[in-house]
């Protein structure tokens, strides 16, 4: 079983939703991500997804534009981020790491050497925004072999027969995007989006996870009611701007909002909660 | 070379050999789809095309010439050189053959809204105009350094009804203008329509601009047989994303005998780093909806380009460049910005055509060659645009104040 089933395995035992911080590599420098990945575990994230720094960040808003900057002024690479996951393993080898990012650094780096390295470092998933699955066939052998899981976003505007598509080439789970619009958007619609999550499981039986739009523990909360994993980004790389330079005070700073979404979000699953939205 | 069947390129999925396709996130796959299927309803339909020839006709005043250089091609001695007048066009460049097109299918979508990136500010001003005519509300990105560079385009834009944002993120420039697009047209994909400028982005903008472009290569084909009996011998195009120059080279494609030249922007130099030249300097990898030649350091970070025209200052270039250079069917070659700015006077002194800088370009490589052809082989050179905008950089290189 990869890490990341038996992680959503465990949580659907104890009834909780997965809480998935996301944080840009090298942000604000290079030496502040495995600490801070670390604290993000102890805060309550059940998987990390780490942002591989690109110039041109087509998907995302403004807050994790600038984290890609910030990353970029130290040249922070994806043989980097890979070797800040290989370190983060030394000392935690069950929380799954997912990266997320762009399909030139890869292409760049080589699909072979890519899914050779990323092995080795204990990486579990590949997130490429824009790679849909119809150009990934070559990619997405490399990575099956490699026991990486390709990772791939269903969008509001998605097509029952391209769910089908997309819900095929996913392993892991199915990241939904929340909302039309790019990362750090805020007009997420907690009761469509009820709906629409129950429409995709007559199409899949990955678990869901759902972000874009979750900027607070309330809005974690709510989407924690629906789907099987939250994922949060931009309300935490904020934080990363107001700590520039500082890598730890954006480290505690990211572990308290963490902890405040991990026990709403638990809250909202216990026996007791209310069930409405 | 085995025989190609042209009109099979793209393939069903926007695929030139490795180069091409759908490259984006999941959220415009489905407005993607859309358009590809009312590009692939009208584009052949006999109505739809009577209205796009009507428009060029009419409003933008197609055909234009093909203009025999006789002085510059006595000058240099060598072959004759042919003019293709897209400067002649309304708003000034090639780029409204293009905009006219992909207006009428936003048109056939119901899309209220029109959004488009612009470099040099011809594709906004071409996109502008249309919306004007359209009554379309028109929203325009720019990269804030080519908001400064070209602040006369940004003036007309404003006052055909666009509104215009200055792009601040990365290097300010047409690339940042393109990615603050694609996350406006991700974000409004109902309503939106995205006017991509050349051919580049996902499937099927690179083979739609294309088509609507290639109505200069018909013309010349047909203009150039009518004046001399037979082909050119060479073409030659300034390549930024590389639109006016399939439009001229793709009717020729099937023609062996005549030899194209794609020219891009050499900057200081290819040699100096300095330049936004990816297909002679670059190498292949994926940004902005395709697979093509980018310019790129190690890790696959798009790096910053520089050029004398805004328009050609861009890290990549549409896929069906990268294809033909890889089948060996076009030849890219670059000059810098001095040699250009040294074509941009020489025409202008010797014809009476001030071209636009990117144009320029396509001028200077052919004053080194036009001399070691014969006189009775002939060159058209795609005249893209016409240089009013470039007026204030070129004074400004000279040290002369307006
Ligand atoms: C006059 C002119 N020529 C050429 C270009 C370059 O674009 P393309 O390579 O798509 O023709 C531009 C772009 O702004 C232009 O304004």
């Amino acid at each position: 079983m990869s890490r990341i089933e038996q992680r959503f395995a465990e949580l659907r035992e104890q009834n909780r939703a997965a809480l998935i911080p996301y944080v840009t590599a090298g942000d604000p420098e290079p030496g502040a991500t495995v600490p801070l990945m670390h604290a993000l575990v102890e805060a309550g994230a059940d998987l990390i997804e780490l942002g591989v720094p690109f110039s041109d960040p087509m998907a995302d808003g403004p807050v994790i534009q600038k984290a890609c900057e910030r990353a970029l002024r130290f040249g922070t690479g994806l043989r980097d981020v890979l070797a800040m996951v290989a370190e983060f393993r030394k000392s935690d080898t069950t929380t799954p790491v997912v990266l997320m990012g762009y399909l030139n650094p890869v292409e760049r780096m080589g699909y072979d050497a890519f899914a050779e390295t990323a092995q080795a470092a204990g990486l579990d998933g590949l997130l490429t925004v824009d790679l849909p699955p119809e150009e990934s066939e070559d990619v997405v052998g490399l990575l099956e072999q490699s026991g990486i899981d390709p990772i791939f976003l269903i969008a509001p505007t998605t097509s029952e027969t391209r769910i089908d598509h997309v819900a095929r080439a996913a392993r892991g789970f199915v990241y939904y995007v929340s909302l039309k619009g790019v990362t750090g958007s805020q007009s997420l619609d907690v009761s469509a989006l009820s709906a629409r999550l129950d429409g995709l499981r007559r199409h899949t039986g990955l678990p869901l996870g759902v972000g874009f739009g979750i900027r607070d523990a309330e809005t974690a909360a709510q989407v924690a009611r629906v789907a099987d994993a939250v994922v949060v980004g931009s309300a935490i790389v904020r934080l990363a701007e107001e700590h520039d330079g500082d890598g730890d005070g954006f480290a505690r700073a990211a572990a308290a909002v963490v902890r405040e979404m991990r026990s709403a979000m638990d809250a909202a699953r216990s026996p007791g909660a209310p069930a409405t939205v | 070379m085995n025989k190609i069947d042209w009109a099979a390129f793209p393939d069903a999925r926007g695929h030139f050999g490795p180069y091409g396709g759908r490259f984006v996130s999941e959220t415009l796959m489905g407005a993607l789809d859309e358009l590809q299927q009312v590009y692939e309803r009208y584009i052949g339909d006999p109505e739809f095309m009577a209205e796009l020839d009507h428009d060029l006709k009419q409003f933008v005043g197609r055909p234009n010439p093909l203009y025999h250089a006789e002085r510059l091609s006595r000058e240099l001695g060598g072959a004759q050189i042919y003019l293709k007048r897209e400067d002649l066009n309304h708003t000034g460049a090639h780029k409204v053959n293009n905009t006219i097109g992909q207006a009428l299918l936003a048109k056939k979508l119901g899309k209220k809204r029109i959004i488009a990136e612009t470099g040099a500010g011809q594709h906004g001003v071409a996109t502008a105009t249309v919306a004007a005519r359209l009554g379309l509300e028109c929203v325009i990105y720019m990269g804030e350094e080519d908001t400064r560079r070209q602040s006369q385009n940004v003036y007309r834009m404003r006052l055909l009804g666009a509104e215009v944002v200055g792009v601040k993120s990365g290097t300010r420039t047409l690339k940042d203008a393109l990615n603050e697009a694609m996350r406006d047209w991700v974000t409004n994909v109902d309503d939106t329509f995205y006017i991509i400028g050349t051919v580049a982005g996902p499937h099927p903008y690179p083979a739609m601009v294309r088509d609507f472009q290639a109505v200069i290569g018909r013309e010349a084909r047909e203009q150039h047989l009518a004046m001399t009996g037979k082909l050119p011998d060479t073409l030659v195009a300034c390549v930024g994303g590389g639109s006016n120059a399939i439009g001229l080279f793709h009717p020729f494609l099937g023609d062996e005998s005549v030899a194209m030249i794609g020219v891009e922007a050499g900057g200081d130099g290819v040699e100096t780093g300095r330049h936004s030249a990816p297909l002679c300097a670059g190498q292949p990898g994926v940004l902005h909806g395709n697979r093509t030649y980018l310019m790129e350091d190690e890790n696959g970070q798009i790096i910053g380009t520089h050029s004398v025209s805004a328009g050609l200052d861009y890290p990549g270039v549409g896929p069906e460049h990268a294809w033909l250079k890889d089948i060996g069917r076009v030849d890219y070659v670059s000059v810098t910005d001095d040699q250009a700015l040294a074509g941009f006077h020489r025409l202008t002194r010797t014809e009476g055509i001030i071209p636009a800088l990117e144009t320029s370009h396509a001028i200077a490589h052919v004053l080194d060659l036009a001399p070691e052809m014969r006189p009775d082989q002939s060159i058209i050179i795609n005249l893209s645009g016409r240089g009013d905008k470039d007026l204030n950089t070129v004074a400004e290189r000279e040290g002369i104040t307006l």
